[in-house]
């Protein structure tokens, strides 16, 4: 059992919790991901590491409700605990294993949309540990889903805030931000966007015109996490990739996001009956499709 | 009696089964398995145990069991076997034990794997528990994987008084009997679970949720926590697709993925949270033991269900035994056929698939003919599910984060069949691990020889 520390919830939908977790927190990267099961008949979650402290053996997610499991997740309070807690799982970012010279003197620029905010975070932390301030934007619908951002105004260098409605900071999408940063004259060596599939692949479409580099991280549908179903695959250039262990992050211009949004559908009927079932109870009649 | 022929074994009819996950075969009761005993010929140099990858005492638990005493039957076996209960019912035993009974020169081979079972299921029934050992040496060893290869060797080497634990990368132990054999074939919560109970008891210690290489390596394990030599028992996860177009549609599977979600994942029982579309058409593509645990999984679930194979009828891999029983279940067999393209809709979907007739030509390197194509015979089949079932590799998780570990060119750890000795000291392997997809005795078997490889090592060091 993998005992919850705290639960917080950042909005009505996304909710942060540190868990204690020896083994994941002592070999977590940035870049990585736990997959977390609540009880025996929950499903096995992908989840991003949001943050880790080696000390105390714990790890920190930041969840979206989405499905049953998590809308289960989310009733869980300090004290209570998971089943399930495995990983880290996946390639750490590339750059931690980068010259840390050549590091020193690249210009990163991250773009978090809404919980992509949360992996965004522990890369960051990492580079100014490091002694690299990097720009970060950080998008969300609206101001009450803007997650994480005292947290980040520590860690980045510039930070930039943008909600799609102009409750909060700026309004407009991610992309005219980076249009704007370009514009005013600054230079990126390379773009690490990590948010809803559709935000990632029209940062890729700009940043390809622009001719930066950029990273993504994929979160499709997964079993096992360790590249045994293969349900993750994914189609990166002209090579199928398995996300879970190949990925998560991969050259965003290769990423062939059209395919991998149709997959990412599979089980969004099935999943949205469970959910229904289990917000509505014994009161649920009708609505779902399936009855 | 007719002593030629093997005592007919119970199964559910067809019919009912090809609706419902319970368990196929029934198994004897006691006069049934006493009276096949009486069949056992208890030749003096017997051919059944040379046959068997873990040497099981086949004439002596088989004349325990002719006698009645069904609790010393057990303990034979239990010599020998760590997981009767599991070997009797998924060993290809027509073509080991059986295969070479004297009996079987004339009339049928002895029903050594529905006795093996018997006996297995008496003792867990009846409580009787393996003898554990009842002195420790305190020395360390880490299996990892908790599949037949894992538990074998982890249960041989704490009977010799090791302090074991197993590392399992899933949530729940039991590797491929939990995820890849299905609940009609291999019954998880009376048979799986329990026979892993027996393993703990034993002292064995099993750790879940550790993937190795990354929440910890071998070389952690060995430097940082005292493990003083490394079983690999990870077998060959890493599902195989063909390459074809298409393949990438939602609606095509892994056979790995399909069984997970309804093995381990339990998608067939209303209860779990787990998703599954089952297909209302599906194919599966391929003719191992895998793709017939597939398809009658994909039936079960509600669906028409083909098996697309593309050589013929003789040359599938998969045991007599399965093919017949997927037949009776109504399963169809689209033979010589291989798919050459997967269509999909506009939402991405599977909407048919594109396969080719082929012709037997001359043998290839595994001896059999091999399939080519008939140009021209293209055709189109009606489905909405494609289940890949096209063999597995070994998973390099482990292996590219071990210094000095050797891998062969198909990615399988390079180990001694004798000792399972790898290239690097104190790390032993054996299993589908070693030798890319196999079965389940010849992991056991390997998990056994590793046991004593190990203990040499131990002993010398």
């Amino acid at each position: 059992m993998y005992k919850i520390l705290k639960a917080q919830n950042l909005a009505s939908n996304i909710f942060l919790m540190d868990v204690e977790a020896k083994r994941v927190a002592s070999a977590a990267q940035p870049g990585q991901f736990v997959i977390v099961k609540i009880d025996e008949k929950g499903e096995r979650i992908p989840l991003t590491i949001c943050d880790y402290d080696r000390e105390k053996g714990t790890v920190t997610i930041v969840v979206q409700t989405i499905g049953a499991s998590t809308v289960r997740m989310q009733k869980l309070k300090a004290g209570d605990s998971f089943r399930d807690f495995v990983g880290p799982l996946g390639k750490p970012s590339e750059f931690i294993n980068e010259d840390p010279d050549s590091l020193k003197r690249k210009k990163i620029l991250f773009v978090g949309g809404g919980l992509g905010t949360a992996p965004v975070y522990p890369q960051v932390k990492w580079l100014h540990e490091h002694g690299i301030d990097a720009d970060v934007i950080v998008g969300a619908k609206t101001k009450d889903l803007v997650i994480l951002e005292d947290e980040m105004e520590k860690v980045a260098g510039n930070l930039y805030i943008t909600t799609d409605d102009g409750s909060y900071k700026r309004k407009g999408m991610v992309t005219e931000v980076i249009k704007d940063l370009v514009e005013k004259g600054n230079k990126y060596d390379v773009c690490v966007a990590i948010g809803p599939m559709i935000m990632m692949k029209f940062v890729c479409l700009l940043t390809k015109e622009l001719g930066i580099p950029t990273i993504v991280s994929m979160n499709p549908i997964m079993v096992d996490g360790t590249g045994m179903c293969g349900a993750c695959r994914l189609i990166v250039g002209d090579e199928v990739k398995f996300a879970c262990v190949d990925g998560p992050e991969f050259d965003g211009h290769l990423v062939d996001f059209d395919q991998a949004m149709k997959r990412q559908n599979l089980y969004k009927t099935e999943e949205g009956r469970a959910m229904l079932r289990e917000q509505e109870g014994d009161t649920h009649h009708g609505g779902c499709g399936s009855c | 009696m007719d002593v030629m022929k093997k005592v007919p074994v119970r199964e559910q009819d067809p019919k009912v089964r090809a609706t419902n996950f319970d368990e196929v075969c029934l198994g004897y009761n006691k006069e049934e398995a006493m009276e096949e005993a009486s069949r056992c010929l208890n030749c003096k140099n017997a051919q059944c145990v040379k046959a068997c990858p873990v040497s099981i005492d086949i004439p002596g638990f088989i004349s325990k069991v002719k006698d009645g005493d069904f609790e010393e039957a057990g303990y034979v076996i239990g010599e020998s076997s760590s997981l009767p209960a599991i070997c009797g019912r998924v060993c290809p035993q027509e073509s080991q034990c059986e295969g070479k009974c004297i009996r079987g020169i004339k009339g049928e081979a002895v029903s050594i794997g529905k006795l093996e079972r018997f006996v297995a299921d008496y003792a867990r029934e009846n409580g009787i528990k393996p003898k554990k050992c009842e002195t420790s040496n305190g020395r360390k060893v880490a299996v990892i994987g908790s599949g037949p290869a894992g538990l074998t060797c982890a249960g041989d080497l704490a009977k010799m008084g090791y302090d074991v634990t197993i590392f399992e990368a899933l949530h729940e132990p039991g590797g491929v009997l939990v995820y890849g054999i299905p609940e009609f074939r291999l019954p998880k919560e009376d048979v799986v679970k329990k026979e892993i109970e027996n393993v703990m008891s034993l002292g064995v210690k099993i750790e879940t949720n550790v993937v190795i290489g990354k929440s910890v390596t071998i070389d952690e394990l060995m430097d940082n926590e005292g493990f003083e030599a490394v079983f690999i028992g990870s077998g060959a996860g890493l599902p195989r697709f063909m390459g074809i177009p298409g393949e990438t549609a939602s609606g095509v599977y892994s056979a790995n993925e399909y069984l997970t979600r309804s093995n381990l994942m339990k998608a067939f029982r209303d209860d779990y949270d787990t998703p599954i579309n089952p297909g209302k058409k599906v194919a599966v593509v391929g003719g191992g033991n895998v793709a017939m645990d597939a398809a009658r999984t994909a039936l079960r679930l509600g669906a028409d269900v083909h098996i697309v194979y593309r050589r013929s009828e003789e040359e599938l891999p998969a045991r007599v035994e399965e093919v017949h029983h997927a037949k009776e279940e109504g399963i169809v067999f689209d033979l010589l056929t291989n798919p050459t393209e997967i269509l999909v809709d506009e939402n991405g979907w599977v909407c048919g698939m594109k396969c080719i007739r082929m012709e037997l030509g001359e043998p290839d390197e595994s001896g059999r003919r091999s399939p080519v194509e008939i140009p021209g015979s293209e055709f189109t089949i009606d489905v909405d599910t494609v289940i890949m079932s096209l063999g597995t590799s070994p998973n390099p998780l482990i292996s590219s984060t071990t210094e000095g570990l050797e891998t062969n060119r198909r990615k399988c750890i390079v180990a001694s069949e004798e000792d399972g000795k790898t290239s690097k000291e104190g790390v032993f392997a054996g299993g589908d691990a070693v030798t890319g997809a196999a079965t389940v005795i010849l992991a056991m078997g390997a998990g056994k020889a590793a046991a004593k490889g190990i203990d040499e090592y131990l002993r010398n060091k």
